[in-house]
């Protein structure tokens, strides 16, 4: 069992947003920009938490972006934002937020692929104030236990 | 004994409470049957079960049941679901 692949393009470290739309936008581009979903599924998860409120902040500091499947996923896929300075979510406790990860499945059941996977790593409490302080997307895969190569280079290391 | 463990959409955030939930379970040495649920199902999921785990923003779409609803404010942190399902299930 294992995360998705997440390629060093669905990462995007430090950045500078306005608010929690900001924010999620940034998840939704880069699970677009990584080939996991098409135009639309980034609004649809800001209308989860405009309906439902800040219960995507699910651990101090860290907010799981996500919507229902749809036509607009592509293929299952993570990606990781992390932000120069926190916003606010309107969560009671987990507020504020420094680390937004954007998550997309296929079908209901695909997640618990590695569901059980993202548990093992932020089981650990150190892992949300670390992920926050990476400085590039190369420590972030490293800190999510991801070792798999990753983009074109990385295919051609695997074929040698 | 059956534990609902509800989110808006019913993937990802459910899921995690989910897993979590059956470890804090295993540490209490407590058989427990935990489904994940979304806000559009929960009113059958829970029909027979005994708690709710979710987190506070989503208590008032609940309504009406007779489950304990008990508010997870971490859901990675294994000690405060173990502490709350043990206080309720203890």
């Amino acid at each position: 069992m294992s995360l998705p692949p997440l390629p060093l393009d669905a990462i995007d470290v430090g950045l500078h947003v306005p608010d929690w739309r900001a924010a999620v936008g940034a998840a939704g581009a880069a699970l677009e920009r990584s080939g996991s979903t098409g135009p639309g599924y980034t609004e649809r998860m800001v209308g989860v938490i405009e309906e439902f409120g800040a219960y995507v902040v699910i651990a101090p500091g860290l907010a799981l972006a996500h919507a229902r499947p749809g036509p607009d996923v592509l293929t299952e896929g993570l990606s990781v934002v992390t932000l120069a300075e926190p916003v606010v979510f309107g969560h009671p406790h987990n507020d504020p937020v420094n680390v937004i990860l954007g998550l997309a499945v296929t079908t209901g059941d695909e997640h618990v692929h590695f569901v059980a996977e993202l548990a093992n790593v932020f089981n650990d409490s150190s892992i949300i104030p670390a992920l926050a302080a990476a400085p590039d997307a190369a420590t972030v895969r490293s800190l999510l236990g991801i070792t798999a190569p990753s983009g074109p280079e990385a295919t051609n290391e695997e074929s040698k | 004994m059956k534990i609902v463990a509800l989110c808006g959409v019913g993937i990802g955030t459910s899921a995690i409470l989910k897993v979590n939930a059956e470890r804090a379970l295993e540490r209490l040495d407590i058989e427990a049957d935990v489904t994940a649920a979304d806000i559009a199902s929960v009113k059958l999921a829970a029909a027979d079960a005994q708690v709710i785990l979710t987190s506070s923003e989503l208590v008032p779409s609940i309504g009406k049941t007779n489950a304990d609803v008990i508010i997870i404010d971490n859901f990675f942190d294994l000690d405060e679901l173990t502490a709350k399902l043990e206080e309720a299930l203890g």
